[in-house]
C-alpha cells in the first residue's frame, strides 16, 4: 500500500475521533430536545481558546482540556436554561437563538484571543511519534492518543446511557419526552443537564482538535459544518450512528484533501445528499 | 370539597384556536372506577390530556386533584402528585427494554411505596420473561401490560388509561379488565376512557358518555348498564 494512501486512512480516523466527540453532544441535545444547536461549532471553538489560555497558565494540558469543556458547559447551561427555555417549540427562534450567540461568541473570541490563528502546544508526554506495527510508519504519538481518547469516550458514553439512570432516562425522553414528563420526571432539567453535558463535550473537543489542528476565525463553522454532516450521516441520537458517521466523514474528508483537494467540499457534501434523498433519518437513526 | 380525588370544573381545553371540551364537570373519588365513554373525536383523550397539562392542550377552568389545583402546574408537576398515565397507543420508549421502563421511574424517585418492578412482574408474569426485551418488540398486550406497569411505579393515586382494549384480543381484554378491579379493590381510583361499551359497562362505578365535547349522559354504574338503549343512541350503536 502506497504511504500516501496509508497516511490517509490514519489521518481520516483522527479527524474521525476528533469529529465524534464533538458530534456526540450534538446529537444529544439534537435527538433530546430537536434543537439543531448552531452554537455548537462556538462552544469547540472558544473551548480551544479558553484551553489555550489556562495551558498557558498552568502549563498542564489535563487542566486546560478540562477547563476547556467545563467553561463551555457552563455557556451551554445559560443559553438553555434563560434563553432557549423561553423559545422551546419554536424550531424557528431556537435556531436564531443559537445562531446569535454562535455569532457573538465569535465576535467574543476575536476581541479577547485577536484574529491571529493560534496552535496549542502539544504535551510533553504527548510529543514526537511512535512508529506503528506492522505497517512500520511512523505517526505522531498525540494523534494516537486522540483515537484512544475517543474510543475511552465512547465507552464511557454508551456506559452512561445504558447503565446510569440518567442515561436511561435520556434514551427515553429521546423517545418520547412528553411520555417521560407524564412519569413525573422533571424534562426541563433533563434538558438543560444534557444541554451542559454537550457544550463540555464541545469545549473539550476544541481543546483536542486545537492541539493538532489550528484555532482561528471560522474554524467554528467549519467544525460545525463536520459535525452537522456526522450527524445526518449517521442518524440523530445513536451513539452507533454517530461512530460510522464520524468514520465516513472523517476518512472522505481525509482521502479528498489528499487526492482531490479541489473537490473535497463536494466529496463531503455527497453523501449528505444520497442519504437525505434515500433515508432521510440518517444510516441508523430512527424514523421520525 | 377534598371528599373527591378528582374534581374537574367548568373546564374548557383547547387545540390552538378549536374549543375541544366545553363547560367539563367531572370528579372522581379514591377506590372508584369512572369511566368515559363516546365515539371517535369527542374529546374523551383531550379529557385525560387536559388533566396532566400535556401539550398543546390549552385549559381553563378548574382541575383540582387532592386538594390541590394543577391547572397552571406543569405535566410533570401533576404526575408526581399522583397522577398515573397509560396513553392510547401505549407509546412505550422502543430504545428501552421492559426492565428499563420501570427501573428508571423507580429509581427517580426514593420512598419505598407499594408498586416496585418486582410487584408488577407478579401482576404480569410473562412480562418477567421479555424483561430484557425492548418495548417496541413486544405483542399487544404485552404492551399494554408493560405501559400499565409503566404507570403503576409511579405508584398513582390515580391511574388514567386511555382506550386500553384498543386492538387486544378478547382473553387480554379480560386480563385488564381483572387488573382495574384489583387495583380499586386496594382502593386506587381509576379514569378510564373507553370504545369497548362492554368492557366498559362491565367495570363502571359511575360513568360519562361526551358528546361534542359536553357531557351528554352521567349515570351510576348500574343505571348505566341498564339504560342500554339511551346509552347505545349516544355512541350510535
Amino acid at each position: 500500500m502506497s504511504l500516501i494512501l496509508l497516511m490517509s486512512i490514519l489521518n481520516g480516523l483522527t479527524l474521525a475521533a476528533l469529529l465524534f466527540i464533538t458530534a456526540s453532544g450534538l446529537t444529544l441535545s439534537f435527538s433530546l430536545m430537536r434543537v439543531v444547536n448552531l452554537t455548537h461549532g462556538a462552544f469547540y471553538l472558544a473551548g480551544g481558546f479558553v484551553g489555550l489560555s489556562v495551558l498557558k497558565a498552568t502549563e498542564s494540558w489535563i487542566i486546560a482540556g478540562l477547563a476547556g469543556g467545563l467553561c463551555m458547559a457552563a455557556l451551554a447551561l445559560f443559553e438553555e436554561r434563560f434563553l432557549l427555555r423561553w423559545a422551546r417549540g419554536n424550531d424557528l427562534i431556537e435556531t436564531l437563538v443559537s445562531l446569535s450567540i454562535a455569532i457573538i461568541i465569535g465576535d467574543l473570541i476575536l476581541v479577547i484571543w485577536g484574529g491571529y490563528p493560534k496552535t496549542i502546544a502539544i504535551p510533553q508526554a504527548l510529543g514526537g511519534a511512535i512508529k506503528i506495527p506492522i505497517i512500520n510508519l511512523p505517526y505522531p504519538l498525540y494523534r494516537i492518543f486522540m483515537l484512544g481518547l475517543a474510543i475511552v469516550i465512547i465507552g464511557g458514553l454508551w456506559l452512561f446511557l445504558k447503565k446510569t439512570n440518567f442515561g436511561i432516562t435520556i434514551r427515553a425522553g429521546v423517545d418520547n419526552f412528553q411520555m417521560v414528563s407524564a412519569l413525573g420526571i422533571n424534562v426541563r432539567r433533563l434538558f438543560t443537564s444534557v444541554f451542559g453535558l454537550s457544550g463540555f463535550l464541545a469545549g473539550m473537543a476544541g481543546v483536542i482538535g486545537g492541539t493538532f489542528m489550528m484555532l482561528g476565525i471560522g474554524e467554528d463553522w467549519r467544525i460545525l459544518t463536520l459535525t452537522l454532516i456526522v450527524i445526518i450521516v449517521g442518524g440523530m441520537g445513536s451513539l452507533g450512528g454517530t461512530i460510522v458517521g464520524a468514520l465516513i466523514t472523517g476518512l472522505i474528508y481525509s482521502f479528498a484533501t489528499a487526492f482531490i483537494p479541489e473537490f473535497s467540499l463536494f466529496v463531503l457534501f455527497l453523501p449528505v445528499a444520497i442519504i437525505l434523498s434515500i433515508r432521510p433519518q440518517g444510516l441508523f437513526g430512527k424514523e421520525v | 370539597m377534598t371528599e373527591f380525588l378528582l374534581n374537574i370544573c367548568h373546564l374548557d381545553a383547547y387545540y390552538g384556536k378549536s374549543h375541544i371540551l366545553q363547560g367539563i364537570d367531572l370528579q372522581v373519588r379514591s377506590g372508584e372506577l369512572v369511566v368515559v365513554v363516546g365515539r371517535n373525536g369527542m374529546g374523551k383523550t383531550t379529557l385525560l390530556r387536559s388533566v396532566l397539562g400535556l401539550s398543546p392542550v390549552q385549559r381553563r377552568g378548574e382541575i383540582v386533584f387532592n386538594g390541590l389545583e394543577t391547572v397552571k402546574k406543569l405535566t410533570h408537576e401533576i404526575a408526581s402528585m399522583g397522577v398515573g398515565y397509560v396513553p392510547q397507543g401505549r407509546l412505550l420508549f422502543p430504545s428501552l427494554t421492559v426492565d428499563e421502563h420501570m427501573q428508571f421511574v423507580c429509581r427517580n424517585k426514593k420512598k419505598e411505596s407499594r408498586w416496585t418492578p418486582e410487584e408488577v412482574y407478579n401482576l404480569f408474569p410473562e412480562l418477567r420473561q421479555r424483561a430484557r426485551v425492548n418495548g417496541g418488540r413486544l405483542s399487544g398486550g404485552e404492551q399494554q401490560m408493560l405501559a400499565i406497569g409503566r404507570a403503576l411505579v409511579t405508584n398513582p393515586l390515580l391511574l388514567m388509561m386511555d382506550e386500553p382494549s384498543e386492538g387486544l384480543a378478547q382473553i387480554v381484554i379480560k386480563r385488564v379488565e381483572q387488573v382495574c378491579r384489583h387495583l380499586v379493590s386496594e382502593g386506587m381510583a381509576i379514569l378510564l376512557v373507553e370504545q369497548n361499551l362492554e368492557m366498559a359497562q362491565g367495570l363502571a362505578d359511575r360513568a360519562f358518555i361526551f358528546y361534542n365535547g359536553r357531557i351528554a349522559y352521567e349515570a351510576p354504574g348500574d343505571t348505566f348498564r341498564r339504560e342500554r338503549e339511551k346509552v347505545g343512541s349516544f355512541l350510535g350503536i
